[in-house]
């Protein structure tokens, strides 16, 4: 080991840095990358929807109703089916693509504000029971099995039915219901780093607990809670849409992608394809989410974990 | 300038409590290095957590006098205390490679003990920065900033610590091992650095180590710690002239001396075992494994006596008058 003093050379050559290191490793990682770039084409969509939509996602028209998407056209010689309205139009004759187009909005913004609500509660709690320990952690412990012992869909089903359904409603219910797995999760690490001699050096400087929670430990959890806000904000989402299609989660005319599902399933069989477009953005989005956490995970922590995409 | 009198540590548990650290009674004075030393476990890193005022919480202290500067530490609510932390008073750690927080750089580390304790002002918490680790001997201080603890070897952080309990120009630092995990030329530096630095700011320094050669390089007075007490204070050269306590000497005969290596002979060792924190010692603590026991030793606590101007030992072969001179040496 050599301890270079004041008399030694400069500064050697920085090794690379742990966020050039980080970078490096996603970009080789292909599951994060499929992930990361759905998800950003879908941000990107939801975000520019007014730019970007053909037609005003509310205008019914009655004399177009059910107009094909374009293959249609192409694979089926349907005549109706035509470059104005390139995913067809709804039962009321509504654009489709405009439709999809501010779905994604809904889809989003309930994912992350759901995800992110979650996040500050559970995280809150989990360093709090994993710091103090005691009765702090006997009373957080009580709350998560609380929370795990509560059937989700039927709890928010019964306060959307109670209290009136709106995206608000929505995302605060899901918000406070999915906050168990970032209170296990960082209750477990904080308890492993409230041990870490460089908390006791903080500790010795003088520091407040509060300085201590919020500047040693929870830089140092990054990792672990960035993972599951990715992975809730795909469970919301889900959530949203099988409530929307229950009817009991956002409301006509707002152009849900579960939602869409619900009204298209009296013509599940003559025009499939009513379903089949929101249901496969579901399903793109959800499984970017997901590919996104995995590969953050693999990626943050890349010790021990090989993973078939890595 | 610290001042403790009959300070206690004792955890309570559920076969009883343990009391780690018994009765110490000692004083340090400004710019004075006060080494305590002892073997695994004989309560050093405890005294130094309870006069921190960082005991874990199933820990409770107790002391007759505890004072730094004339302020009494042992009735101060817990955020006057932590005003005094990292500011009057500063620790260092034994182990450099993980006492540094791996997400901030250097920089804004050691700014947070300045913020903490100064003022949010970034000039001025940089600038002391900047001329502590310069001081403590790092190359390109203002590079070394923006760098993280990951980027630094063993010795390098061991600097950056130092600097870092000195933000605020502590009256006194403990030094709990802080060369314990480094090698041995590197330990000589620390060493030397923490002794320059001591003169240049005035330090006073509770310096806590097991090793005696370590003792004899930087200590002006050493207090000998056996199973939660302190045995024998005395300054460095008498404690390694004339060791009076039967533990000392025998402490100091298992250093190893390069001729008798030579000679094949094995190196001595004190027979027996530390009694548990757990048990109730009457008498002498080392009465079970000393090689001069005498029927006193097992019923009462032996006296403290002075051999010597400031040599205290704790042992029955001192307690009368006179008695120095049946000192066996």
């Amino acid at each position: 080991m050599n301890d270079a003093t004041a008399t030694a050379a400069p500064a050697p050559a920085a090794p690379e840095s742990p966020t050039a290191a980080t970078l490096h490793r996603m970009r080789r990682h292909k599951g994060f990358m499929i992930g990361a770039g759905i998800l950003a084409v879908m941000v990107l969509v939801g975000l520019l929807a007014p730019l970007l939509a053909p037609h005003d996602p509310y205008l019914q028209s009655l004399a177009k109703r059910r107009i094909p998407p374009i293959w249609h056209a192409w694979f089926y010689g349907s005549p109706r089916a035509t470059t104005l309205h390139l995913l067809g139009t709804d039962q009321l004759g509504r654009d489709y693509l405009s439709r999809m187009l501010y779905g994604a909005r809904i889809s989003l913004a309930i994912g992350l504000s759901t995800a992110l609500i979650s996040a500050v509660i559970g995280t809150a709690l989990g360093m709090l029971a994993g710091y103090f320990r005691g009765h702090v952690d006997a009373v957080v412990s009580f709350l998560i099995s609380a929370r795990l012992c509560v059937p989700l869909i039927l709890v928010a089903l019964t306060v959307v039915a109670l209290v009136g359904s709106s995206l608000m409603t929505l995302i605060l219910v899901l918000g406070l219901l999915l906050w168990d797995r970032f209170a296990v999760i960082t209750r477990t690490a904080t308890m492993q780093l409230a041990n870490a001699d460089f908390v006791l050096a903080s500790r010795a400087a003088g520091s407040s607990w509060l300085r201590i929670l919020a500047s040693e430990i929870f830089p140092n959890l990054a990792n672990a809670w960035i993972v599951v806000l990715t992975l809730e904000m795909a469970n919301a989402i889900v959530i949203e849409a099988a409530l929307s299609f229950l009817g009991l989660g956002v409301q006509a005319p707002l152009p849900s992608w579960g939602l869409m599902l619900a009204e298209g399933r009296n013509d599940m069989f003559f025009n499939p394809w009513i379903i089949a477009i929101p249901g496969a953005a579901l399903f793109a989005l959800v499984l970017a989410i997901n590919l996104l956490g995995d590969g953050l995970r693999d990626v943050t922590a890349p010790e021990g974990r090989g993973g078939a995409l890595a | 300038m610290l001042d403790v009198a009959n300070l206690s540590v004792t955890i309570a548990g559920r076969g009883g409590a343990i009391r780690p650290v018994r009765d110490l009674s000692f004083s340090v004075a400004r710019g004075e290095t006060f080494c305590i030393v002892g073997e695994s476990g004989c309560g050093k890193s405890m005294t130094s957590l309870a006069l921190m005022g960082l005991l874990p919480r199933a820990a409770a202290r107790s002391a007759t006098r505890l004072a730094l500067d004339g302020t009494d530490l042992r009735s101060l609510p817990r955020r006057a205390m932590a005003d005094i932390r990292g500011n009057r008073m500063a620790m260092i750690f034994q182990e450099p490679m993980t006492s540094l927080n791996p997400v901030h750089t250097i920089g804004s580390q050691l700014r947070e003990v300045w913020y903490r304790h100064r003022g949010r002002n970034r000039a001025a918490g940089e600038a002391r920065a900047l001329w502590l680790l310069d001081r403590v001997g790092m190359s390109s201080p203002r590079e070394r900033l923006a760098q993280y603890p990951h980027e630094l070897s063993g010795g390098l952080r061991q600097r950056v610590m130092i600097a870092m309990a000195l933000m605020c120009e502590p009256a006194l630092l403990i030094a709990d091992e802080p060369t314990t995990a480094l090698d041995v030329t590197i330990q000589a530096q620390i060493l030397s650095l923490l002794r320059s630095l001591q003169d240049e700011l005035g330090l006073a320094m509770i310096f806590i180590t097991h090793d005696l050669g370590v003792v004899s390089r930087i200590a002006d007075r050493v207090a000998v710690m056996y199973a939660g007490r302190i045995v024998e204070t005395a300054a460095t050269a008498d404690i390694f002239r004339r060791p009076a306590h039967p533990y000392t000497r025998g402490l100091l005969e298992c250093i190893p001396v390069p001729g008798r290596i030579a000679r094949r002979q094995p190196l001595p060792a004190i027979p027996g075992q530390v009694p548990s924190p757990a048990q109730d010692i009457a008498g002498c603590a080392f009465a079970n494994r000393c090689d001069q026991v005498r029927d006193a030793c097992a019923t009462a606590r032996p006296p403290e006596a002075g051999v010597a101007a400031g040599h205290l030992v704790q042992c029955v072969l001192y307690g009368q008058a006179g008695s120095e001179l049946s000192c066996p040496s």
